[in-house]
């Protein structure tokens, strides 16, 4: 436990001192959100029906892009190899970067949102929906795209690579977050849809550590 | 690890044992392949009666159902050899699972395309967001990523590892593809065939069906083999057995 503390420290740290990399996905996702008005149509009803979706896919979006440099730093100075060798688990060590990783975009991301949702016209009764999705969901998401960029980190061209590997795997949670919203938006019941979103959650908490944790291995080997 | 396993299972180790066996399985998979699968066409395509509310158009099935049965068998063989390759440290499990995978995806393909020349004059449409066929869809993104990974890295035995372990992340997909007809309301059909219920359709339209599914599966087997063939040769191209192979042939 005081290793995954550690390791969610040292993470966290590095992405307060190099700020940048919080904000961009946080800009990305504004300026994703931003483009459907424009392209779309800027009409409140059409905005509020699509506002679901949309949110959630440039959520997604968001997610993927800031997933390329999780362990891109730690590859490229050698310090990934450390730990690799240290006796401490790379399971572990993988969860807490990833934990540290949705902090600073998931969770931002969520606690984003309601001003992206306003500007979209959403209506009220569906903001604790989106809220609740983005923070049930980003989780798996940040843990899915994880197995993916431990998969690319050795490899010189991984940025594409790894949209085409983890960008299927994220298709159910899509559903299943986006489909929350919009049942929020229509008053229905939510806490259904954002139980599975959990149980989607929860398997590949337990789960993905392991898959990235292997990756990382075989990484290194390359 | 201590599991006994059968002697042939360590066997199969041995790239020149499995090249050699595979050789010897080849021929017979092809013949069962090219009897079952003349006569399944020949009996699903004009023999068996037309379908009291599709007429004709249905017969599509007979090249649509075993497809998509393959597409999904073929990503559990990877699942499985990957298992196999990444447990026992078995390179010709990986060779299998990397030779399997550009059938799966165009058995994946023909599955799709078919569906959608099926579904226009029953649903109306060529294609519908419905729970089955996005399954499919995802699935056929798997198996792209797959290929494209094991493509990604320049070190073979890295891509093996790394494409299996894509693959195990990626089974979770089986089990939605198989009971998104069951557990959405969707406009798919169920199952045609299922191991413990009679099928839907009369005799004289499953049976040139299971005919089809097995000789679909014989054919998968022919191609698979040749394929994991050459690719044995091509990573082995160094080694001893396979330049005595090269230099005995006239």
């Amino acid at each position: 436990m005081n290793f995954l503390n550690a390791a969610i420290k040292r993470e966290l740290l590095l992405a307060l001192r190099n700020r940048s990399e919080i904000i961009n996905p946080l800009a990305f996702f504004l300026l994703v959100i931003t483009l459907f008005p424009l392209a779309v149509s800027p009409e409140a009803k059409v905005l509020a029906n699509i506002a679901p979706g949309i949110i959630w896919v440039a959520a997604l979006l968001a997610t993927l892009l800031s997933m390329d440099s999780l362990f891109k730093n730690d590859y490229d100075d050698g310090s990934l190899e450390q730990i690799v060798v240290s006796p401490q688990s790379l399971a572990l060590l993988a969860l807490g970067k990833v934990i540290s990783h949705w902090l600073s975009t998931g969770f931002l991301l969520a606690l984003l949102s309601p001003v992206l949702a306003v500007m979209l016209f959403l209506p009220s009764e569906a903001m604790p929906a989106l809220v609740g999705s983005l923070l049930i969901g980003t989780p798996t998401l940040s843990l899915i795209g994880a197995i993916g960029a431990a998969l690319t980190v050795g490899l010189r061209k991984g940025g594409v690579l790894i949209s085409l590997l983890v960008l299927p795997l994220y298709i159910p949670v899509l559903i299943f977050g986006a489909a929350t919203v919009q049942a929020g938006a229509l008053n229905l019941p939510i806490s259904g849809h954002l139980a599975l979103l959990g149980a989607m959650m929860v398997f590949t908490l337990l789960l993905a550590p392991f898959a990235i944790a292997a990756a990382l291995k075989l990484s290194i080997r390359n | 690890m201590n599991i006994k396993m059968p002697k042939w299972f360590y066997q199969l180790a041995s790239p020149k044992w499995s090249y050699d066996i595979m050789g010897m399985l080849m021929p017979w998979f092809g013949l069962a392949a090219l009897l079952l699968l003349v006569t399944g066409i020949v009996w699903g395509l004009m023999f068996a009666p037309p379908d009291y509310q599709q007429g004709n158009s249905y017969r599509i099935i007979y090249i649509h159902v075993p497809s998509a049965i393959l597409a999904q068998s073929c990503f559990m063989l990877m699942a499985v050899a990957g298992i196999i390759g990444m447990v026992w440290k078995m390179k010709v499990a990986h060779i299998v699972a990397k030779s399997a995978a550009p059938i799966g995806a165009s058995m994946t393909i023909i599955a799709l395309s078919t569906g959608a020349i099926w579904g226009k004059p029953t649903w109306g449409a060529w294609w519908v967001w419905d729970a089955r066929l996005t399954s499919m869809l995802i699935l056929l993104f798997l198996y792209l990523g797959i290929i494209a990974l094991y493509s990604a890295f320049s070190n073979k035995a890295s891509g093996d590892q790394a494409a299996s372990i894509l693959t195990l992340v990626g089974v979770v997909n089986i089990p939605i593809i198989k009971y998104s007809v069951e557990w959405w309301n969707t406009l798919h059909q169920p199952a045609s065939f299922t191991l413990t219920k009679k099928p839907a359709m009369p005799p004289e339209m499953w049976v040139p069906l299971l005919i089809m599914v097995l000789g679909y599966y014989c054919f998968f087997a022919y191609v698979l083999m040749a394929r994991t063939r050459i690719e044995l040769l091509e990573r082995e191209h160094k080694s001893g057995w396979v330049t005595a192979l090269l230099t005995d042939t006239p």
